[in-house]
């Protein structure tokens, strides 16, 4: 592995030259990403303002308040004032303040989601509604772009397919390392994702989001009689709403520790590589 | 270190700052004039897309005994609250008539027992609320389309609108007042029934005895209970709010397949 580094150490550049700028990211990418951005966040934050009309997550072909609920939100009257609190299977957490019972202003109001998470930030069902759908059209059609100019320009096969190399156990072990101690990469490994991102990107574009897209269109009655194999799939439409609201949740978790990671391995770079493509490249480890 | 503090401190204040702004900004797009429109030409996109996908005769599921749900939540009103219906449930409903007139050749007045007497429809279906939930029920009427032939509707008629008994809103010009419509495509479903009996019994008064509406592709609030008069006609725009429904006029959309 010494000698093909060897040999190009005599062409490499002046030491200015060993920050290399590679265009990143393509338009189409670059584009649906921010797409992307501004669908998500809307469609989050309309969708909790939906939830809120009902906070409790059923499974099965029915659910209403006198079934029994796998995950609610709520509020219960305590000796000292109200209580929120958020419910998963026996589990139930106190979570006054955030879940269940929040402040508006100086007012104490009972509602799952706080205002500043809901879209409007008042309680209006109907408006709620009414973004959530606008955003998920853009949202379908802004994923039929990405796909298609995914499989089309060999994006997905290039770049998000992981290597043969990178599927290992020990290889995947090491990046699980690399990835706690904070160690990114460098030089010429900077220009691919490790097979962690490459896994993490195909299960939020080729799982999650149709997940979501999937689970949503499962509650609309309309598609269940065309499509009666939709609440089949998912077990029925209560069990829809409870996966389409943890697969919700599972992308803020990914949008959490993305936005963390860009943080942390370059802020700069990495939004600038998704803004105007271009990503500097730092070779000066390389010789090592 | 206390650059970096206070460099992260300017962050975190211009994120927050920008999120509430963005907020507000949302908040006063869905009561813009124009925006507002913008959010509701959705509903045509959802609406034909839908229409191009469910035909005519696409059945809703129908369920089995065993799949009833234990207790089926009774949603909006529960008893409305009038000195004419208190007097008709007091007489089991012997006095009341569906009026069906507007837009129809012979108006008609139907008594529970007529209603009763003509070939009735039984199914299982699920009922979906906008709200979230669900529930499934047994539901036996007359199909809407058998009383519209009877009443012989007129060239021109588009959507049937359903006036009910109950006011979900006390107000001063009575706009609080329940009704309902669905365009003739779906009120000559085979499963748009107007219902008097509920999981083998008479329909309850909390589930708007003495007769609702099933329309089973669409959400809850379409399906109108407590009915005492069926309106052809060929626009619903001079009507109320004018958007054809109780909850369409507070923001709903018109229709409710999603």
């Amino acid at each position: 592995m010494d000698k093909p580094k060897l040999k190009r150490l005599p062409v490499s550049p002046a030491p200015a030259g060993s920050r290399q700028s590679v265009r990143r990211h393509s338009g189409v990418v670059r584009m649906t990403h921010w797409v992307n951005v501004l669908c998500f966040s809307i469609l989050l934050m309309s969708g909790l303002q939906i939830f809120n009309a009902h906070p409790r997550l059923y499974w099965g072909e029915y659910g209403a308040d006198s079934d029994r609920a796998f995950i609610a939100i709520g509020s219960e009257q305590h000796g000292d004032g109200l209580k929120g609190f958020f419910q998963i299977g026996p589990l139930n957490i106190e979570t006054t303040g955030v879940l269940g019972v929040s402040r508006e202003g100086d007012a104490v109001t009972e509602k799952a989601f706080p205002s500043w998470l809901t879209i409007p930030s008042y309680h209006d069902l109907g408006a709620g509604r009414n973004w959530h759908f606008l955003f998920a059209w853009l949202l379908v059609i802004n994923g039929i772009v990405y796909l298609a100019h995914g499989l089309w320009r060999g994006h997905i096969r290039r770049d998000l397919l992981p290597d043969r190399d990178q599927l290992g156990w020990r290889h995947i072990w090491q990046e699980v390392i690399d990835h706690a101690r904070l160690r990114f990469a460098k030089g010429e490994h900077a220009r691919h994702y490790n097979s962690l991102q490459k896994m993490t990107y195909l299960l939020v574009a080729l799982v999650l989001l149709p997940l979501m897209v999937l689970t949503g269109l499962t509650m609309s009655p309309g598609l269940n009689a065309v499509f009666p194999f939709l609440p089949d799939l998912f077990g029925g439409r209560p069990s829809a709403r409870t996966l389409h609201f943890l697969s919700a949740f599972s992308l803020v978790l990914f949008v959490v520790v993305h936005v963390l990671m860009v943080v942390l391995s370059g802020f700069w770079n990495n939004l600038r590589s998704m803004i105007s493509g271009r990503y500097v490249i730092d070779h000066s480890g390389d010789a090592k | 270190m206390t650059q970096k503090f206070s460099r992260r401190r300017i962050l975190t204040g211009l994120v927050s700052a920008v999120g509430v702004s963005m907020l507000a900004g949302c908040d006063r797009m869905t009561q813009s004039d124009g925006f507002g429109q913008v959010l509701r030409q959705t509903e045509k996109l959802t609406m034909g897309s839908q229409r191009l996908l469910l035909g005519r005769q696409t059945l809703a599921r129908e369920y089995s005994a065993s799949d009833l749900s234990p207790v089926f939540r009774a949603n909006g009103t529960q008893l409305p609250d009038s000195e004419e219906y208190a007097r008709l449930l007091e007489h089991g409903f012997a006095d009341w008539r569906l009026q069906v007139d507007g837009l129809v050749d012979h108006p008609l007045s139907l008594s529970l027992d007529q209603l009763k007497r003509l070939p009735p429809r039984t199914q299982i279906t699920r009922h979906d609320c906008v709200e979230g939930w669900s529930a499934i029920g047994q539901w036996q009427g007359v199909p809407l389309g058998r009383i519209l032939d009877l009443a012989r509707v007129k060239p021109g008629a588009r959507y049937v609108v359903f006036h009910c008994a109950d006011e979900l809103e006390i107000t001063f010009d009575g706009s609080g007042r329940y009704y309902e419509s669905i365009d003739l495509m779906d009120a000559y479903h085979p499963q748009t029934i107007l219902a008097y009996g509920m999981n083998g019994k008479p329909l309850p008064v909390a589930h708007g005895a003495p007769l609702r509406l099933r329309v089973e592709r669409q959400l809850g609030y379409k399906h109108a209970k407590y009915l005492m008069r069926i309106e052809v006609v060929s626009a619903f725009d001079k009507l109320w709010g004018g958007r054809g429904g109780y909850w369409e006029d507070r923001g709903y959309e018109w229709y409710a397949g999603i």
